[in-house]
């Protein structure tokens, strides 16, 4: 590509700094007493402490998987801190007593936490590090039996749901950053939606690593009882560090009879420097579990951040006419890794799943899709339709589709269709010829190529997911 | 519609280019002022497409000698967009197809730079809707065409004809179209020529490649030139056009021959 179109400057990941806070952090190291005092430091009930002591046995005795298409330095996991929280003395009333430092960080974020700027309709469980500091319109949600709150609080206020759901979905051995997950998860966020309510607004959770040694290990619950409907939206950013920063957080949801949940994530964590440096590890499980008849759990994902993403949400389809669907816009720019995608087990009769896949690489960076289609020998009637599409920005950067499709059922229909496309300068020039910038070109291509993703995602959202991918693409055709 | 005063619009002078390492333009001396119409016309690969790409912009050709100057300014310095907002319109001889851009948000987000580089305020979506139902009359073009991608699947005509409509929304000052006949059924050929003639005013001027003598039928140029191996040989009126569909190119070529 020639010169002019290379010098498009990078835009700097305007999230990159770092909140100045007290907060509690104990060293660095795991091991069964750092366990312990994580749970004493929560004051957690019994049942929690054991849930963590078998993931960690579990997770000792479990090897790091090591992926044929992302490379990265070993993690000393001697070397990270499994808890940090802001200090706080005891637990926050209101908005009012919550560290003004916080609220002004989030308020920077373009998370506004006060009364009065707060997002209409939008409902935010603010989580800094690992604990959550501030939920917004909590009375009404309550109002109408629904339960939205950092897990922390679930575990001390409904005990037996979360006991009753935690690990149903993703038991504590069920990988290995799931099971070091299970024994650290500091914070995350509870849903709870009772039987037959809508809930009147949208629910997000936003993410925000700010110490630079701690891990982040959320862990999200999310149960829709039989005919309720939830759309919850999680988003992350974190400041710049040289150093890589471990995240890996695990999401469980559930469905029940004629339930639905649409889970959304607009992910800009640090994704490192243009050579490669720093950035977050994101090792995430996410699955959700359709496990009542007719029941709907929907994933929309527009990853953009992470120097390695490794991240496939699933839906494990059990319920008789259950549907799953995955909606994903991942981008990679510079050295950025991701090998992302889903996995949809269809158990049950007549389970449908839709796979929208749009991966979309610059620079010198690698976009693998990786789908698991399985349909199990009782699936009778089950239907999937998978779509991949690659788009390749510059000459650099690559792209794979890894499609592994099982079918252990004679009625069942799979298709899969993908396609690579590439941003072409004579394309450009097209466009320039024509008055059009470059940036507005590529902005109005690449928002062109997820419209499918982008038309799934809450209103409030899609606009700013356009921008995002805009923003982090500036200066990337070369 | 030659006037001895009229304001030079583009003045290229012994203009040298070439794409990876290899010449093509080898000298290119021409002169247009406002209200003229010239024509080019040449074998194929003498270099006319490179040379309306040279104009407009084209990273890839690297121009390695001459200076071409626009309404007084230094083009050669200008970005592509900029040489485009400053009033230099290209149709291309090839379209390129954009998956996933609706015509019509690719028109208004052009003419829109054009007018906040004019340092005008840009169009509301509305006013910009009144404004492209009138230029679609200009080419007699269906309004279905404008939700569609850009020239996505659009027939080899259909792409040509919405080249003419963006160039009568954008309302350029020195206009290239390069080759734009070709591709045109009969009925096609007589509303795009139409809508360039209504296009053509005194203040702007047009050159247009062409091979044949059809096109010139309906937009008469003020000056013909015969381009090969990459300079312009002979320059005459109207006629010229006429003697080329007669006999061909052979005894341009020979008569350069000579003389040189
Ligand atoms: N990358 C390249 N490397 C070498 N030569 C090239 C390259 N690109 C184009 N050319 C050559 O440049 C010459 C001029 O091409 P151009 O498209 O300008 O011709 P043209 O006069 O428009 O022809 P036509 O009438 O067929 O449209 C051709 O001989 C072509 O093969
Ligand atoms: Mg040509």
């Amino acid at each position: 590509m020639s010169t002019s179109v290379k010098s498009l400057v990078n835009q700097p990941y305007k999230y990159g700094f770092v909140t100045d806070i007290e907060s509690d952090t104990i060293p660095a190291g795991l091991s069964e007493d750092v366990i312990r005092l994580i749970s004493a430091k929560k004051n957690e009930p019994e049942f929690m402490l054991e849930f963590r002591l078998k993931a960690y046995r579990q997770w000792l005795k479990m090897e790091e998987p090591n992926w044929a298409e992302v490379g990265y330095p070993p993690i000393d996991y001697q070397n990270i801190v499994y808890y940090s929280a802001p200090k706080v003395t005891e637990k926050k009333k209101s908005l009012d007593e919550v560290d003004p430092t916080l609220l002004e960080t989030f308020e920077k974020l373009g998370i506004p936490l006060s009364e009065q700027k707060r997002l209409s309709n939008v409902a935010v469980d603010a989580i800094f590090d690992s604990v959550s500091v501030a939920t917004t319109f909590k009375e009404k949600l309550a109002e109408h039996g629904v339960i939205f709150c950092p897990i922390s609080e679930a575990l001390q206020e409904y005990p037996d749901l979360v006991q009753k759901y935690l690990g149903s979905v993703v038991p504590v051995a069920d990988n290995y950053f799931a099971a070091l997950n299970s024994a650290v998860f500091s914070d995350g966020s509870f849903v709870f939606i009772p039987k037959g309510v809508k809930c009147p607004m949208e629910l997000s959770t936003y993410f925000r690593i700010n110490n630079g040694e701690s891990g982040q290990f959320e862990r999200t619950l999310i149960v829709a009882e039989e005919g309720s409907q939830v759309s919850y939206l999680e988003g992350c950013t974190a400041p710049m560090y040289d150093s890589n920063q471990l995240h890996a957080a695990v999401v469980e949801l559930v469905a029940l009879d004629d339930a639905e949940i649409k889970y959304s994530t607009v992910q800009n964590w640090y994704a490192g420097d243009a050579e490669g440096k720093g950035g977050i590890y994101n090792f995430v499980t996410k699955r959700g579990l359709c496990q009542g008849k007719n029941s709907k759990i929907s994933w929309t994902q527009v990853e953009t951040g992470s120097a390695i993403t490794w991240k496939y949400p699933s839906c494990v389809l059990v319920g008789d006419n259950s549907v799953g669907e995955f909606y994903s816009v991942a981008l990679t720019n510079n050295r950025q890794q991701a090998d992302t995608g889903t996995k949809m087990v269809h158990i049950g009769r007549n389970t449908r799943s839709t796979i929208v896949s749009k991966g979309i690489s610059a620079g010198q960076s690698e976009n693998s899709y990786r789908g698991l289609v399985k349909i199990g020998p009782k699936a009778e009637g089950a239907r999937n339709y998978s779509q991949c599409d690659s788009m390749l920005i510059g000459d650099n950067a690559g792209a794979n589709t890894f499609p592994y499709i099982q079918v252990q059922n004679n009625s069942a229909k799979v298709e899969h269709e993908a396609s690579t496309s590439k941003i072409g300068e004579d394309q450009l020039f097209y466009f320039a010829q024509r008055g059009i910038s470059m940036e507005d070109a590529i902005a109005m291509m690449i928002s062109g190529f997820c419209r499918d993703v982008f038309n799934q995602l809450p209103m409030e959202f899609a606009v700013e997911a356009d921008k995002l991918l805009a923003l982090k693409l500036e200066g990337s055709v070369g | 519609m030659i006037r001895d005063n009229s304001e030079t619009i583009l003045s290229v002078k012994g203009l040298i280019a070439s794409i990876d390492e290899t010449p093509i333009l080898k000298g290119m001396n021409l002169e247009i002022k406002a209200g003229e119409i010239h024509a080019i016309m040449g074998p194929n690969g003498s270099g006319k497409s490179t040379f309306s790409k040279v104009l407009a912009g084209h990273p890839d050709y690297e121009v390695t000698g001459g200076e071409v100057s626009y309404l007084g300014q230094n083009l050669l310095e200008l970005e592509p967009e900029d040489r485009s907002r400053s009033g230099v319109f290209l149709a291309f001889q090839y379209p390129l197809e954009i998956p996933g851009v609706s015509n019509l948000d690719f028109l208004r987000v052009a003419y829109n730079s054009k007018r906040k580089f004019a340092g005008l305020e840009e169009l509301d979506p509305f006013d910009f809707d009144d404004l492209v139902e009138q230029k679609l009359e200009v080419v007699k073009m269906d309004a279905a065409f404008l939700n569609r991608s850009v020239n996505e699947g659009f027939s080899g005509g259909e792409k040509k004809r919405n080249e003419i409509l963006q160039m009568a929304i954008l309302e350029p000052k020195l206009a290239i179209l390069d080759e734009t006949d070709s591709g045109l059924d009969i009925d096609a050929l007589r509303i795009v020529a139409g809508g360039v003639n209504q296009l053509s005013t005194p203040d702007n001027a047009m050159l247009v490649i062409t091979h044949y003598q059809r096109l010139l039928d309906y937009i008469i140029p003020d000056y013909v030139h015969v381009m090969a191996n990459g300079r312009i040989l002979r320059t005459g009126g109207k006629e010229l056009a006429l003697e080329l569909e007669e006999r061909g190119y052979d005894w341009v070529l020979e008569a350069e021959a000579v003389a040189s």
